[in-house]
C-alpha cells in the first residue's frame, strides 16, 4: 500500500488528482464559512487592527514642526548634528516664521518643539507675532526678539523636532531625553516617574492577580461541588459584581474603608485600633489593591470553575485511594489538573489590571494611580504622540507577558470557559 | 460454599445502613462477610446500593450506622488513604496529566518507597498487565482498553491485600470486555488478593465471581455461588434480574415435600418446586429458564405436567434457536433449543405441548 501511494499520485475515478477534487468539493463550504465570519473580521479589521497601528504610527510620528516650517527643516537636514546654526539657518527660520504667522500655525510648531523642550511653545508664539519685523541680519534679530534663540538646547530640540519621524516619545515615555550635542541622557532623578510607574504597575497587577488567585480558588471549588441549584445561587453572587455600576460600587467602597467608614469603626469598637490609628484604606494604594482586587474577582473564578467543573471527583479520590493524604492528593492530582484555569484566570486578571484606569483614578489618591492613569493624562493634554507611546509600552509589556505563558505553560493549555 | 465464621473473615459489614438525606434508607441492614482471596461481585441494577456500600468500604461515604472491619479491625473512621485498599475506577481516573510511568509511581511514592524499589515494582505490574512499554505514554494517547490494564496495574502496584472495582469494564466494547474479564479473574487467581467488584453486568458477576451479591433496593436479595444464583434463585428479583426467566403466575394447588402444583390464573396445572411458598391457596410466580423448557415428551420425566403452547415466532441465532410461545394466554413465553444437526425444525403457528422438570420450575414469591 505505502508504495503504491508513494510511487503515484492518487487520482479520482475520473483520472483527476485527489487532492484537486478534495479543494474543490470543499470549495463551497470554505466559501461559505468565509463568509459567516466576514462582518467580524471586517469590524475586528476597522475597531481594532487600524486603531492599534495609527496608535503605534503616532508614537514615531508628529509633523507639527516638520510640515509648518520646511525651509529649516530643509537647514537641518543638510547639516550634520551639532553644526552651530548660521545666518542660513536663522535665514531659512525667519521665512518658515512668516509662513506660519500667515498660516496661523505657530503654536502647532511649537507645540511639537515644546514636548522635547519644555516652555519652548511660548517662544514660538512670540517670535510669530513679531515675525513681520525680522530682517536681515536675521541672527540679530531673532536673538532681538528673545535672547533664547542663542540657546543651543533650542536648536536642537528643533532638529530632533525636524523629520516627523522619531523616537523622542519613547525617549520621554522611559525617562530619557536629548542633549545639546545629540546624545542620549536619563532626565533628572526627580523627573524621572515613567519607569516606575510602569514597573509598579506590573507589580500591583501581580499582587491584585494572586489575590484574586487566593480568594477564587475555594469559591471556585464550591461551585464547582454544591449541587447545581445551589452553584447558580451562589454564580449569581459571583457575577453581581458586573451588574453593579462602577460607580455605585466605587461608593459603596469608599463608605466601607473611609477614615469614618464602616470598617475602621468596627476595629474601633472592637479595641483593634486606637483613634488616632485609623487604618488609611482608601485614597492610596491600598485602595486601589482592595478594590480592584473586588471588581476583578469574577474574571478569576469564572475559568476556574469551568476547568474545575469537568475534573471528575474520581481522581481525587483514586489519589485518595493510593494512599495520598487529602493535601497531597490536593498538590500532586487536583492543582495540576486547574492549571489551565489558573493560568487563564491570572492571564486575564492581570492584563485587565495593568490596563485599568477607572478605579484607580477614583479611589487611588496619589500613589494608588497606575500606568493607564498617566496615559488618560496625556489624552486629556492632547499629547497623543506620548500617549500612544506609553501606550505601546504598556502593550509590549503584555506582549512579553503572553510570550512566556505560553513558553512556560502552552497558549493551548488557556481555558476560558 | 461454607458460611465465613468470624475468624477468617477478612472484609465484614455488621448492620450497616447509609442514608443521604435522612428520610430514606440506601442501604438497610447490610450484613456481609467475606474470606481473604475471594472475588465477591456485588450486583444490582442502579441505585440498589451496590456502589454505595464500595465507597463505604473505600472510606468515600460513612456508614449512618454500623461497622466495617477489614482484618478484624473497625475501619469506619480510617480516612481512605490509611485503608490500604486498591481501588479501580468506572472511567480508570488515570491522572492525565502523569505518564503511565507517573502514574504507577504515585502509590508508591506517597508511601516513601524509594527510586530503585519503586521501578522494580512497576516494572512487575506493567508486565502483569502486558503493558510493559508503555511506561513514558500519557493516559490520553491509550485506548480504552489499555487505559484499562494502567489502571488495574496501578491498583495492584503496592501490593494491597483488597482490591476494589466499580464497574471497570463498563466502558469497553463487549469483545474487549469479555477478554478483560479472563484476565481479571486470572490476575486474582496469581495473585490471591481479595477483590470486591460492582457490576450491574450479571454476565459479567456469573463469569468471574466466586460468590456474588444481588442487590435490591438496599438489601442483598440473595448471596451465593453462581451457579447457585443462576439455577436456584431465592426469590423472584433474583430470578427476574440473573438471566432469562419465563414466568406464570398461579396458586399452589397442592404442596407435597419438595414438590408442588401450580395452578395457573388460565386454568392449567403446572409442576414446580416450593422456594419461598408455604400453604395451599397461596399466590405464587413460578420461574423457568426458557433452556430448560422441553418440548419433546422423551426428554421430560413420565409424570410430568405439559401444557398447550402455540409457536408465534423463531429466531435464529446461531448457536440456539429460540422460539416466543404462547402459554397460558400470555405471548412472551422463550424456549430455547440448541441447534444440533438433527434438531426438529419448528414453525410459526405450529401447535406443541411444552413441559420441564419439576425441578427447573420454582415457585417463587408473587411479584
Amino acid at each position: 500500500m505505502a508504495d503504491l501511494t508513494a510511487a503515484a499520485p492518487l487520482t479520482t475515478a475520473d483520472g483527476r488528482p485527489l487532492k484537486e477534487a478534495l479543494a474543490r468539493a470543499q470549495r463551497r463550504a470554505k466559501t461559505r464559512a468565509f463568509l459567516l465570519v466576514a462582518p467580524l473580521l471586517l469590524f475586528v479589521i476597522v475597531s481594532f487592527v487600524i486603531p492599534i497601528a495609527q496608535m503605534l504610527h503616532r508614537s514615531v510620528y508628529h509633523d507639527g514642526f516638520s510640515a509648518n516650517a520646511p525651509a529649516v527643516s530643509a537647514w537641518f537636514a543638510a547639516n550634520p548634528p551639532g553644526t552651530p546654526p548660521d545666518e542660513a539657518a536663522f535665514a531659512a527660520l525667519a521665512e518658515d516664521f512668516r509662513a506660519m504667522k500667515a498660516a496661523k500655525t505657530a503654536g502647532e510648531a511649537g507645540t511639537r518643539v515644546n514636548y522635547t523642550l519644555p516652555e519652548s511653545r511660548s517662544l514660538f508664539t512670540k517670535t510669530a507675532r513679531d515675525a513681520d519685523r525680522l530682517a536681515p541680519p536675521y541672527r540679530d534679530a531673532f536673538l532681538a526678539v528673545d535672547p533664547k534663540w542663542a540657546d543651543p538646547e533650542v536648536w536642537q530640540a528643533m532638529r530632533s523636532s525636524s523629520s516627523a519621524y522619531t523616537s523622542d516619545f519613547y525617549l520621554s515615555a522611559t525617562d530619557f531625553r536629548h542633549t545639546a550635542d545629540g546624545g542620549i541622557e536619563r532626565v533628572e532623578p526627580r523627573q524621572r516617574i515613567y519607569v516606575y510607574l510602569y514597573i509598579k504597575t506590573f507589580v500591583l497587577s501581580g499582587v491584585i492577580t494572586l489575590l484574586c488567585l487566593i480568594l477564587a480558588f475555594p469559591v471556585a471549588h464550591l461551585l464547582a461541588t454544591l449541587p447545581m441549584a445551589k452553584a447558580n445561587l451562589l454564580m449569581i453572587l459571583v457575577l453581581l459584581p458586573f451588574w453593579t455600576s462602577l460607580l455605585v460600587r466605587t461608593t459603596s467602597w469608599m463608605v466601607l474603608l473611609q477614615g469614618q467608614g464602616v470598617v475602621n469603626e468596627t476595629l474601633l469598637s472592637l479595641g483593634l485600633i486606637t483613634d488616632s490609628g485609623r487604618l488609611r484604606l482608601i485614597n492610596n494604594q491600598t485602595g486601589t489593591i482592595i478594590v480592584m482586587t473586588h471588581v476583578l474577582l469574577p474574571f478569576m473564578i469564572l475559568p476556574l470553575y469551568s476547568v474545575m467543573r469537568v475534573i471528575p471527583p474520581s481522581y481525587v479520590r483514586a489519589a485518595r485511594s493510593l494512599g495520598a493524604s487529602s493535601w497531597t492528593a490536593f498538590r500532586r492530582v487536583y492543582l495540576p489538573l486547574t492549571l489551565p484555569g489558573i493560568g487563564a484566570g491570572a492571564l486575564l486578571v492581570f492584563i485587565l489590571a495593568v490596563g485599568y484606569y477607572i478605579t484607580p483614578a477614583l479611589v487611588g489618591g496619589a500613589d494608588g494611580q497606575l500606568f493607564s492613569n498617566m496615559i488618560q493624562f496625556h489624552m486629556s493634554k492632547s499629547n497623543w504622540s506620548l500617549a500612544a507611546a506609553l501606550s505601546a509600552m504598556l502593550l509590549a509589556g503584555v506582549l512579553l507577558l503572553y510570550w512566556l505563558y505560553d513558553r512556560l505553560i502552552g497558549i493551548d493549555n488557556l481555558k476560558l470557559g | 460454599m461454607a458460611e465465613v465464621s468470624g475468624r477468617d473473615a477478612f472484609v465484614e459489614f455488621e448492620h450497616v445502613q447509609k442514608s443521604y438525606d435522612g428520610i430514606s434508607l440506601v442501604v438497610k441492614d447490610l450484613n456481609l462477610t467475606m474470606p481473604k482471596g475471594e472475588f465477591l461481585t456485588m450486583l444490582g441494577p442502579s441505585g440498589s446500593g451496590k456502589t454505595t456500600c464500595l465507597m463505604m468500604l473505600a472510606g468515600f461515604e460513612t456508614a449512618t450506622h454500623g461497622e466495617i472491619r477489614l482484618a478484624g479491625r473497625p475501619i469506619n473512621q480510617v480516612p481512605p488513604h490509611r485503608r490500604g485498599i486498591g481501588m479501580v475506577f468506572q472511567n480508570y481516573a488515570l491522572f492525565p496529566h502523569m505518564t503511565v510511568g507517573e502514574n504507577l509511581a504515585f502509590p508508591l511514592e506517597v508511601r516513601g518507597i524509594g527510586k530503585d524499589e519503586r521501578e522494580v515494582k512497576i516494572r512487575r505490574a506493567l508486565d502483569m498487565v502486558q503493558m510493559g512499554g508503555f511506561v513514558s505514554r500519557r493516559p490520553a494517547q491509550l485506548s480504552g482498553g489499555q487505559q484499562q490494564r494502567i489502571a488495574l496495574a496501578r491498583a495492584l502496584v503496592f501490593d494491597p491485600e483488597l482490591v476494589l472495582m466499580d464497574e471497570p469494564l463498563g466502558a469497553l466494547d463487549k469483545q474487549l470486555r469479555e477478554h478483560m474479564q479472563f484476565e481479571i479473574k486470572a490476575l486474582h487467581e496469581r495473585l490471591g488478593v481479595t477483590v470486591v467488584y460492582v457490576t450491574h453486568d450479571q454476565g459479567e458477576a456469573l463469569t468471574m465471581s466466586d460468590r456474588v451479591a444481588v442487590f435490591n433496593d438496599g438489601v442483598i436479595q440473595q448471596l451465593d455461588r453462581p451457579d447457585e444464583l443462576y439455577e436456584r434463585p431465592k426469590n423472584s428479583f433474583v430470578a427476574q434480574f440473573i438471566g432469562e426467566n419465563n414466568k406464570l403466575s398461579g396458586t399452589i394447588e397442592k404442596l407435597e415435600g419438595s414438590r408442588a402444583l401450580v395452578r395457573l390464573s388460565t386454568g392449567e396445572v403446572i409442576d414446580a418446586t416450593p422456594v419461598n411458598v408455604r400453604e395451599t391457596g397461596q399466590k405464587t410466580l413460578v420461574s423457568i429458564r426458557p433452556e430448560r423448557v422441553e418440548f419433546k415428551p422423551e426428554m421430560m420425566p413420565k409424570d410430568a405436567h405439559t401444557i398447550e403452547a402455540e409457536v408465534r415466532e423463531l429466531i435464529y441465532m446461531g448457536d440456539i434457536l429460540r422460539a416466543r410461545l404462547k402459554v397460558a394466554g400470555s405471548e412472551d413465553f422463550v424456549m430455547k433449543m440448541r441447534n444440533t444437526l438433527n434438531q426438529t425444525r419448528l414453525q410459526p403457528g405450529q401447535r406443541i405441548k411444552v413441559g420441564w422438570h419439576p425441578a427447573d420450575a420454582r415457585a417463587l414469591d408473587p411479584v
